[in-house]
């Protein structure tokens, strides 16, 4: 009997969409190919043991979307809108990085080494310059009121053009192979590093939420700005924040991408990820206007967009019609998600029961 | 009162911006026309430089064919956008240039501008993108062949002599002309050659896209040894997954690697024979856009509308470092 009414409730409760999504694309690809969830420990070109197989894949290729899920989570929550301007906020933040530490090539001067600094003090640098970039942000967003889909279309415009400037136009690439760490593995570590670093953040984030006011002035004033401000709490200090821990997450996901490929492509480097990182936030549950969230969806979300599309891709899905399948998968799980068709779902539910019940009722009778 | 100043410098600030933008956007001219002596007027109507690394090449190039040393006065618009470039072209058939050049950012909606050019007397060519505009209303264009580039590509790919082909074929953005010319050679050689194709994805030229297609058939466990990329980014991509599961691949490897756009750092690639082979996308139109003006200068009448670009293969084997210096973009 009262396993029956947890039952019911877990409709209700948030997790449970992405976790259902997780679970019936994992239950999708079992039955159409076992194989699917094979590991194997193989060894890489340096020689070291490594893991791959899909659902490795799955945790590696999503350690960028769950990052930037994180912060968005926060900017949604508090701001009630959201940042647009990740993609190019995250071509600058690579940009700096590739400057610092890189090699360049132009058509009139080669190989030009112009700061060669040590790789921890590059991204130090990337994580300071995208979190102004937040700060920026978020000061259109707190103190001039403007929408944030708006305040960040400015740098959704011109950011491609700033990564562009800070390189000086020329395609950059990393020849030290120390570069590589921080996007494919670490010496001696069967595991990817961007899941590691990953891995990193969650808990980073979850002891923050935990020990400290963050997550509840965040909703606080994400539900009521002015009751927020009565109670003394300082919102627009908050909105910042919550714009410069995105930047951070920028960078770090900047770090993570660039590091996989030891050069950027300004123009479609993290191109719409943006998109995909609010769409993590939404399947994780969390209102989109804003006010209560729940970090752990968030970032479920964020892995079950991977998940989908990584099967998408072991399906063989016919490219042209790629987008319009995912489209229809999300469409189903933000319908779902819906707190209104939630409620009607365990209504239903509890309904059954009752039928059930009154049912067995009568036939004691 | 407070609000009433913040306001007014918002409003200012705003000003400001738009005058700058309008100013840096619209128009720099390279030359300031003193009495417009002998020099050739030609106003360049381009997509904007910080489109693609192509982009850019293109760019540079004609800025530095179009200069006053080279007898021209020439103002240069860039935009992505189809009614920018429209209002850009209309300025320029009122500042009365010689010449349009025009690298449209949509096919379509050209019709009315360019008659007004041909009725002041301005020659219009084309260049790097067509237009669905009635023929008379330019003197010529000069392209890319996108089918030709994929057919050369697809020609050196027989010529490996392979005894079984097995491609990953990574597409670009789906519907734009160098996709659809890219794949169309590959679709064929599918059909009258008997190849196999591992796995067809768009990568939407974005290297991330592209390392997840190979990381998901790598995983799948299926065999390959033949990656068509259609653009570097996505080769490179790519070839981040093969490196990560330590498959070899170059000349002589596994793993034949194949790109397109003759990026500096990809020919570099080839040179130290990571890849095997690179397509070039030609951004190098000045000196054919040049020699039309010429011509038509000199009273000459051209010998054929549609001038087709030049556009090479390089192989790994047999690429050198002029090579490199001389077409990387």
């Amino acid at each position: 009997m009262k396993s029956g009414v947890k039952f019911t409730n877990i409709f209700k409760k948030q997790i449970f969409i992405p976790l259902a999504a997780i679970i019936l694309l994992a239950l999708i690809n079992l039955i159409v190919d076992p194989s699917f969830f094979k590991i194997k420990l193989s060894d890489n070109m340096d020689g070291f043991k490594v893991l791959s197989g899909h659902l490795i894949t799955i945790l590696d290729s999503g350690s960028e979307l769950a990052i930037l899920a994180i912060g968005m989570t926060l900017v949604t929550a508090a701001s009630g809108g959201q940042d647009i301007s990740v993609g190019a906020t995250m071509a600058i933040a690579g940009s700096v990085v590739v400057r610092m530490i890189g090699l360049t090539y132009g058509a009139e001067d080669n190989n030009i080494m112009e700061y060669a600094m040590p790789l921890i003090i590059a991204f130090l640098i990337a994580v300071v310059v995208s979190m102004l970039f937040g700060a920026f942000n978020g000061a259109l967003v707190s103190f001039f009121k403007i929408q944030p889909m708006v305040a960040t279309l400015i740098l959704f415009t011109a950011g491609r053009s700033i990564a562009r400037w800070i390189n000086l136009g020329k395609n950059v690439v990393v020849s030290n192979p120390s570069f590589k760490y921080a996007g494919v593995f670490l010496p001696g570590v069967p595991v990817a590093t961007p899941i590691i670093i990953t891995i990193v953040c969650i808990i980073i984030i979850m002891l923050v939420l935990k020990f400290t006011n963050l997550g509840l002035y965040t909703q606080t004033v994400g539900i009521n700005e002015r009751s927020a401000r009565l109670n003394g709490l300082n919102p627009k200090m908050i909105k910042m924040l919550a714009f410069i821990i995105l930047g951070i997450c920028v960078a770090v996901a900047a770090m993570i991408q660039v590091s996989r490929y030891q050069t950027i492509n300004y123009s479609s480097f993290g191109k719409d990820i943006e998109m995909d990182a609010i769409l993590a936030v939404a399947l994780g549950g969390n209102a989109l206007s804003g006010g209560k969230f729940s970090m752990m969806s968030s970032i479920l979300g964020a892995y079950a967009y991977q998940f989908l599309t990584t099967t998408l891709l072991t399906f063989n899905a016919p490219p042209d019609a790629l987008p319009a399948y995912k489209a229809g998968v999300v469409i189903l799980l933000v319908v779902f998600s819906a707190p209104t068709v939630r409620d009607k779902i365990s209504k239903l539910f509890k309904q059954l029961k009752n039928n059930k019940k009154s049912g067995e009722a009568k036939e004691v009778a | 009162m407070k609000k009433k100043i913040l306001a007014v410098l918002m409003s200012v600030a705003m000003i400001i911006g738009l005058t700058a933008c309008s100013s840096s956007e619209n128009t720099e001219t390279a030359a300031a026309a003193d009495g417009g002596s002998k020099l050739i007027k030609v106003g360049i109507i381009n997509n904007d430089p910080n489109e693609s690394g192509y982009r850019t090449a293109n760019v540079n190039d004609l800025k530095n064919t179009f200069t006053e040393a080279n007898g021209f006065d020439a103002s240069f618009a860039y935009s992505m956008k189809n009614d920018e470039q429209i209002a850009s072209a209309k300025k320029f058939i009122q500042d009365e240039v010689d010449y349009l050049l025009l690298s449209a950012a949509d096919t379509a909606g050209w019709d009315s501008v360019l008659t007004d050019a041909k009725n002041a007397g301005i020659k219009v060519i084309l260049f790097d993108r067509t237009i669905d505009a009635p023929e008379d209303l330019y003197v010529a264009s000069v392209v890319s062949d996108m089918e030709k580039e994929g057919q050369t590509a697809v020609d050196w790919l027989k010529a490996q002599g392979l005894s079984e082909y097995n491609i990953i074929h990574i597409q670009g953005a789906m519907g734009t002309a160098a996709q659809k010319g890219r794949s169309g050679a590959v679709d064929a050689a599918v059909a009258s050659d008997g190849w196999n194709i591992v796995t067809q994805q768009t990568g939407d030229w974005d290297a991330n896209k592209a390392q997840q297609i190979v990381q998901a058939v790598i995983d799948s466990g299926e065999s390959f040894n033949v990656i068509y990329a259609e653009n570097d980014n996505m080769a490179q991509g790519a070839v981040a997954a093969l490196d990560k599961n330590n498959i070899a691949h170059g000349v002589g490897k596994d793993v034949i690697v194949m790109g397109f756009d003759c990026n500096k750092w990809a020919l570099e690639e080839l040179l130290k024979q990571n890849w095997n082979y690179d397509g070039q996308c030609n951004p190098f139109q000045s000196s054919y856009l040049l020699d039309i003006i010429n011509q038509l200068e000199a009273g000459q009448t051209l010998s054929q509308k549609v001038i087709i670009m030049d556009e090479k293969g390089f192989d790994a084997a047999t690429i050198t470092q002029a090579d490199v210096d001389t077409y990387g973009i």
